[in-house]
């Protein structure tokens, strides 16, 4: 059985009185893509904040590759984030720099490589996202596909080992939508990552995770295979999958 | 009641200290990065910071001299004391007008500038994606600006002050009829290097409270474009405040028994 690189245990967060995570526990194995499904606003993206370093556990603990990283000082946390990508909701792409410069922007920052390797790498980086017609655009020109896609090439810069994916999907169409699931599959394949893709998407689930955990009231209340999920009885993950009004479930997710 | 305003006062106090206390460690911890500073991102900031608020500097110190000079000259001249309106004049533009009107105009120009970059890379989340690059926003954004703006504010003295002078001279000697020998011997006779000296030390004071102040400002601004909006207004006022503030105790440590 495959190592855990990514482990919660217990893990807890509140801001001030409003409990965001209460509890959550979730082992993420070596080279496998965790999908973390589940209503709006249940703490999804904050588990991503946690695992990154951002956002810091009240409570519980998070091991990373073998590592307590739960209480890590911002200059600690700076040696585990250059193994770690991450791609964000709305892309977070540096709007002063050019697609180019905002893939290259981590190489160097903190590699002193020649610039000759550093646009050759950035080259085959936008060539696996494809978009290496859009090295010298600004992010203002890009579609919100487009934005993605170079998110990805920028997180995959350092060559990570783990990769985080925050809503990717969203505010995608559904062509869009199909492109990136099947990118963030290849991105695992070809580059052997381990990845958590928070996600209100199942079509996309299905295509790019290994597992699903789904998440409610700050807890994880199922883990299983797509497959698993997708032909489950528990009212909750059909509730969710569907969107039907499912005695239980309903209530469960308000 | 009084507990309501006691409470309310206490609440204040104790948010005022905190923003004090965070806006000091920001400043701290930027005085330790700006050693590892970016010297090409160090240049770009003081040509888009820094040059780029000439010509509104030169403008306003233009009309600042000429209008101390529209204000002095003929009483001056009235009392007879026609040859020390230029050193009047340009004893006032060095230690006071310039460098806190330059501080004013460049709070207003670049602190209102910085506080909305940096608010708006952090509402769109740009502020967390350095992080996770496991790149220092403070060493990164920060300390740049901070060198730009305090680097640049005593070069603008400097040309604020030579064309303050410039105005201060033509409106004297076309309005209040002083001769170009006895206002410039004025200056010679009662001014000191350090009039114009201690106005660019302030000038270095000054833009280390705009840069601070529109970083710290911008880097917790609140989710949306208001709350850019508010880091932005936020900024230029407390700024302002600051140089007034910081300007009564450098003067006196400048040159008071001097």
């Amino acid at each position: 059985m495959a190592e855990s690189v990514i482990s919660l245990r217990n893990l807890e967060l509140a801001f001030g009185e409003k409990k965001v995570l209460q509890g959550v526990n979730l082992e993420v194995k070596k080279g496998e893509t965790m999908a973390v499904i589940g209503p709006s606003g249940t703490g999804k993206s904050t588990i991503l904040k946690v695992l990154i370093g951002l956002l810091a556990p009240t409570g519980g603990n998070v091991f990373i590759e073998g590592q307590d990283v739960s209480h890590l000082t911002e200059e600690e946390w700076n040696e585990i984030r250059k193994h770690i990508g991450m791609v964000f909701q709305y892309s977070a792409l540096f709007d002063f720099l050019d697609v180019g410069e905002n893939v290259a922007f981590g190489l160097r920052q903190h590699f002193r490589l020649p610039e000759e390797e550093v646009q050759k790498k950035v080259d085959d980086l936008l060539k696996d996202v494809g978009m290496e017609d859009a090295k010298s655009m600004y992010p203002v020109e890009l579609s919100g596909g487009m934005k993605k896609r170079v998110s990805l090439a920028r997180a995959l810069a350092f060559g990570p080992r783990i990769v985080l994916y925050d809503e990717p999907t969203a505010g995608l169409d559904p062509i869009r939508m199909m492109n990136i699931s099947r990118l963030i599959r290849e991105t695992q394949q070809k580059h052997k990552v381990t990845s958590i893709l928070v996600t209100h998407d199942m079509e996309s689930v299905y295509v790019a995770a290994d597992r699903v955990a789904l998440i409610n009231g700050g807890k994880i209340v199922a883990v299983g295979t797509p497959e698993e999920f997708r032909n489950s009885d528990d009212p909750l993950i059909r509730g969710f999958i569907t969107g039907e009004e499912i005695a239980g479930a309903t209530e469960a997710f308000r | 009641m009084l507990h309501e305003l006691c409470a309310m006062t206490g609440a204040w106090i104790i948010g005022f200290c905190q923003v004090t206390g965070r806006m000091m460690m920001l400043f701290l911890d930027t005085l330790s990065k700006v050693r590892t500073v970016s010297i090409k991102e160090t240049l770009r900031q003081m040509a888009l910071l820094g040059a780029d608020s000439l010509p509104i500097v030169l403008l306003t110190m233009l009309c600042t001299g000429m209008v101390f000079s529209v204000q002095t000259a003929k009483e001056f001249v009235a009392l007879g004391a026609s040859g020390t309106v230029g050193g009047i004049v340009a004893i006032a533009m060095g230690r006071e007008l310039v460098p806190v009107l330059t501080g004013v105009v460049v709070a207003g120009r670049i602190g209102a500038a910085i506080a909305a970059e940096l608010g708006t890379m952090k509402v769109t989340e740009q502020i967390d994606a350095l992080r996770v690059m496991a790149t220092s926003p403070v060493r990164y954004l920060v300390a740049p600006r901070f060198l730009a703006v305090a680097l640049m504010m005593p070069v603008l003295i400097v040309f604020g002050n030579f064309i303050g002078n410039a105005g201060g001279y033509f409106v004297a000697h076309y309005y209040a009829d002083i001769g170009s020998t006895t206002y410039l011997n004025s200056i010679r006779q009662l001014c000191e290097p350090f009039d114009l000296f201690g106005g660019m030390i302030k000038g270095v004071a000054f833009g280390a409270i705009i840069s601070i102040v529109g970083c710290f400002k911008g880097l917790n601004a609140k989710q949306g474009a208001e709350g850019v909006g508010l880091a932005t207004t936020a900024s230029v006022v407390l700024s302002i405040i600051l140089i007034f503030i910081s300007d009564y105790f450098l003067t006196v440590l400048l040159y008071v028994d001097k």
